[in-house]
């Protein structure tokens, strides 16, 4: 998340989208009610009309899947407002901070004459080759720009030809937005590329599940980025995260492609350190680009030093060796859909689940929980006894078939031990110890320690490659303590045993470590600031915080700060400045990178978006597995043909081995389908469902449905239907209401049904589980399944 | 004078009564301020546990068991306010039957699960990954690269951990060799 929760406030207009704030956010949806009573406006978008929308100033229905369709037609608006009104927008922004001035190799094609797919598809790979999808380069090897932004290689150009084809009818058609609010909605956004004006973006999981997930936040990005709205206050991109720890648990890398601090996975090419670093570390010839991830083996080797200590030498490549490697793309190889087709097929023998609770989280639940019948064994750590640690006495089977031995660990609540946690905005907080875990259950931090502390031991009589094992610093304290583990992952100076004071500070030649370069910093010999609670909110009084816990990276409240200002480091917006350059240093927040502003020293400056080799924001990204420009492709399932190229869905979208012959098609199963979540709830349910007070709230699973498709079916509201998809069905009540409604789409009429998956066979109160309908395909760049449009059919009890 | 909740509410509501013939005494308006309401107990600030606000909430406890939680008043965030589920985490507690106690333990075809001592749990299952990932250790690819990884054990979770812990579990499972590594971020 680009800027900090309480900076919703200084919006004037907030688009929320995939996501349903009042619901499932509600701390930050008070945060929208303080700008709404400031004059902001709420837009929400959503195929249900839900309780986001019903405090929305401007609602507009879209069907699922169809974001793409619906933010670029909103582009399409803004670029041609541009070439009206110019001076309506931030053209400085526009022009000094984004690549839209970059020129683009010339052979660079994309839908709109490819028909639906970019140069370099090679389909049978689902890949493509991003020969074509690069800058041109000067003499100096500097990208060539054109400030008038006329030439037809230019990204402005290139994305005005894209867009050319998102035309408000063809938008209606797709999304089945009426077209007279989809405008009210163009106008009211676009709005915010004024000069003091800020609006932003708020997204969850309905944006993100999709085999075009990563594609529907780069038009986010996009039209941020035109209205300038990125780095200031008031503005940003939000995801709204949906678990307490899931951004510190991807900082620290618990997925297959990354490791800590969004280093690259080491793959098999890799044969040396330098291999690694060559492959990785970005380069620039623009004098002005600071291309921050220059730092690249500074942060590699630190982290080598911090997991293998004195066995992480100059001479052995600091330990480089000791990390797996991978043969190829490591989301396509070994991200959850892959894991658990591998899985499946009785690759995988042994499953860790800490706190996690597949059997009712993974998508295509009957696929995944028949996986794991094929498991030697099985570990789960958890506070209750979940679907998964039971999932050999699920309904359906019998145990004495099924040969997996299970281990259930009982683990201790976040309040019941000490540590950090970081929210969607950065914020890393502490969190005391106040009660005792009950019987012998014990912190996930010990169960680990200790499992660490016995694999060594078994190792230490020999072994497959035991040197990684037996070579990791494993000193984490009797008992394990998170103040000790928080000191390494900040990192030491190795030469005098001191807590580094930042990322600045740390080196290529082993002489620091550091377990995760972007927090280091949160804890240096002033103390542990993830426990500051000083409420002082200065100079600017924006609601930053600045002195409350600590942020990554280096206590940043709002990234990419420094596009908030103008070329002499005046804020855009004086009423809300974020940083100010004032006799001769930045005031503020902590400026990304501390240059001084363009024109008050034009060498010394660097451009804003430190984190991109060439120093500006990617309008034109061609660091996308599906394209540079976000193009509409329809879902995996979808009840029509593309209305905007004979390609039907992502060309380059990851498809599980089974996905193929569970297909469903809409002359079966007619119905688009949706899943949501409920503020009573929470994600698989073992946290709410086995609380009396939320089950009483909210007991039962449900169907959601719309009065018509209802009538259509004969079914009462609370009366039984089921509902079935190529992939599994199960009976549930089914809740009839208003805020769901049939869609015109390409003149067909479309009925679209939602459906909570807070659901299973454990706890205190159980149902049936959504995800035994949704389908094994994933997003092209993360393979997050796509659970959020889907075929399914229903019928009466 | 030390009086409990239940005798406070009775002095309280007799007031009252009295308050409504003698208005003078001031009594119905002003209980007594000597009287403490509740115990002096443990209060430590934590964070929810459940979306990713972020919100800050108050732990009250007494002798190593929870009382009370309740939204953190200062937190800039919430400022004090709370959803129904951060309001329940009360309920997340000890005190909660349902929550785990014991290691549990279910043998191959088994109907049932048996409780286990940690010590015996911790050694076996340090047995079982010894066991699956030298028998299927990959030291080098059809390419004939050396990449040193087993793809024979999985591990998943961490976005309900807290940082320390995903952090050795990132770790530890690296040093495993382990690339199946997955988790809520995903899906």
């Amino acid at each position: 998340m680009t800027n900090g929760w309480n900076d919703i406030a200084n919006s004037d207009c907030i688009l929320v989208i995939g996501a349903n704030c009042a619901e499932n956010h509600p701390a930050a949806f008070g945060h929208i009610m303080t700008a709404k009573a400031r004059g902001a406006k709420l837009i929400s978008v959503d195929p249900r009309f839900t309780r986001t929308s019903a405090k929305a100033d401007i609602y507009a229905p879209l069907r699922s899947g169809t974001d793409i369709a619906f933010i670029n037609g909103m582009i399409k608006y803004v670029i041609d407002d541009i070439e009206r009104n110019p001076s309506n927008y931030i053209m400085t922004y526009i022009l000094e901070y984004t690549n839209a001035p970059f020129l683009i190799n010339p052979d660079f094609k994309g839908p709109a004459e490819l028909d639906g797919i970019f140069s370099g598809l090679n389909a049978d790979a689902r890949s493509y080759n991003t020969a074509t999808w690069q800058y041109q380069l000067d003499e100096n090897g500097v990208p060539k720009r054109d400030k008038t932004l006329k030439d037809p290689n230019c990204v402005f150009q290139l994305m005005k030809k894209h867009l050319s084809r998102y035309d408000v009818d063809k938008v209606s058609k797709i999304t089945g937005t009426p077209k007279d609010v989809y405008l009210e909605i163009c106008k009211t956004f676009a709005a915010t590329g004024k000069t003091g004006k800020a609006g932003n973006i708020l997204y969850a999981m309905g944006t993100t599940q999709h085999t075009h997930g990563t594609q529907n936040i780069r038009a986010y990005a996009i039209l941020s980025l035109l209205l300038a709205n990125i780095g200031v206050s008031g503005g940003g991109i939000y995801a709204m995260r949906g678990e307490h720890n899931v951004q510190g648990s991807t900082d620290m890398a618990l997925l297959a492609h990354i490791l800590p601090g969004y280093l690259g996975i080491v793959i098999n090419k890799d044969v040396t350190l330098q291999d690694y670093l060559k492959r990785l570390t970005p380069t620039t010839k623009d004098p002005l680009s600071a291309n921050w991830w220059g730092n690249y083996p500074k942060y590699v080797v630190s982290l080598l030093k911090a997991w293998y200590g004195n066995g992480a030498t100059k001479d052995n490549d600091f330990g480089f060796g000791y990390l797996p490697k991978v043969s190829g793309n490591a989301t396509a190889l070994h991200s959850w859909i892959p894991l658990f087709e591998a899985m499946n097929k009785g690759t995988i023998k042994g499953l860790f689940c800490f706190g996690q609770n597949p059997a009712v989280g993974g998508p295509n639940s009957n696929l995944e929980r028949g996986a794991m019948d094929k498991l030697e064994w099985l570990v789960v750590a958890d506070l209750w006894e979940t679907e998964t640690a039971a999932f050999w006495k699920r309904p359906g089977t019998n145990p004495v078939n099924i040969k997996t031995e299970v281990f259930v660990l009982p683990a201790a609540c976040h309040y019941e031990k000490e540590g950090t946690v970081s929210n969607s905005s950065r914020w890393v907080q502490w969190r005391y110890k106040a009660a005792n875990p009950p019987g012998e259950a014990m912190a996930d931090l010990e169960i680990i320690d200790e499992l660490g502390r016995k694999i060594k031991e078994v190792y230490k009589s020999g072994g497959k490659y035991t040197d990684p094992i037996l070579k990791m610093t494993w000193d984490n304290g009797h008992p394990a303590s998170s103040d000790k583990v928080l000191r390494e992952i900040n990192g030491h100076d190795l030469t005098t045993g001191k807590l580094v004071t930042n990322f600045v500070s740390l080196k290529d030649d082993g002489t620091t470590s550091c377990g995760e370069w972007v927090y280091c910093g949160c804890y240096n010999e002033e103390g542990n600031f993830t426990k500051r609670r000083d409420l002082n909110d200065t100079p600017y009084k924006i609601g930053l915080y600045s002195k409350w816990t600590w942020c990554w990276p280096l206590n940043r409240r709002v990234v990419y700060n420094r596009a908030s200002v103008d070329l002499n480091g005046e804020p855009w917006d004086k009423e809300h400045p974020v940083i100010w350059w004032k006799d001769g240093k930045w005031t503020g927040d902590v400026p990304d990178g501390g240059f001084p502003p363009m024109s008050v020293d034009p060498k010394a400056t660097r451009l804003p978006f430190i984190m991109r080799n060439e120093g500006v924001a990617r309008l034109f990204g061609m660091g996308l597995a599906d394209g540079p420009f976000p193009e509409h492709y329809e879902p995996w399932e979808s009840p029509v043909k593309n209305p905007m190229s004979g390609t039907q869905i992502n060309p380059t979208c990851i498809i599980g081995a089974s996905a193929p012959g569970q297909r469903g098609t809409s002359d079966k199963y007619p119905y688009v389908a949706t899943t949501y979540r409920l503020v009573e709830h929470w994600q698989t349910g073992p946290m709410s469902r086995n609380l009396s007070w939320l089950c009483e709230l909210q007991p039962d699973m449900f169907v959601e449905i719309s009065e018509e498709l209802a009538k259509e079916k004969g079914v009462a509201n609370g009366g039984k239907v089921i509902v079935e998809s190529a992939r599994g069905q199960f009976e549930a009540i089914a809740l009839v209401t208003k805020r769901l409604k049939p869609m015109n789409v390409d003149g067909k009429v479309i009925h679209e049904i939602g459906m909570p998956w807070h659901w299973g066979y454990s706890g205190l109160v159980t149902g049936p589980s959504a995800n035994v309908l949704t389908p094994h395909v994933g997003d092209a760049n993360t393979a997050i399944p796509e659970y959020k449009a889907f075929l399914c059919n229903l019928k009466k009890a | 004078m030390e009086l409990s909740r239940r005798e406070f509410l009775k002095l309280s509501g007799a007031a009252a009564v009295m308050g409504l013939s003698t208005p003078k005494t001031g009594l119905a308006a002003e209980p007594p301020k000597s009287i403490p309401l509740h115990k002096k107990i443990g209060e430590t600030t934590t964070i929810c546990p459940f979306c990713g606000v972020g919100c800050g909430f108050v732990v009250a406890s007494s002798n190593g068991s929870a009382v009370n939680v309740e939204g953190d008043p200062e937190h800039p965030i919430n400022q004090g306010g709370a959803c129904a589920k951060g309001g329940a985490q009360f309920q997340l507690s000890a005190h909660n039957r349902l929550r785990l106690k014991k290691v549990l333990y279910r043998a191959p075809v088994s109907t049932k699960w048996e409780e286990k001592s940690w010590g015996w749990a911790m050694t076996e299952i340090a047995k079982r990954i010894k066991n699956t990932r030298d028998n299927n250790w990959i030291e080098k690819d059809k390419d004939d690269f050396t990449v040193n990884r087993t793809e024979a054990i999985a591990c998943t979770g961490g976005a309900s951990l807290d940082n320390e812990e995903c952090y050795l579990l990132s770790k530890l499972m690296r040093s495993l060799g382990v690339v199946f590594l997955e988790h809520q971020a995903r899906i």
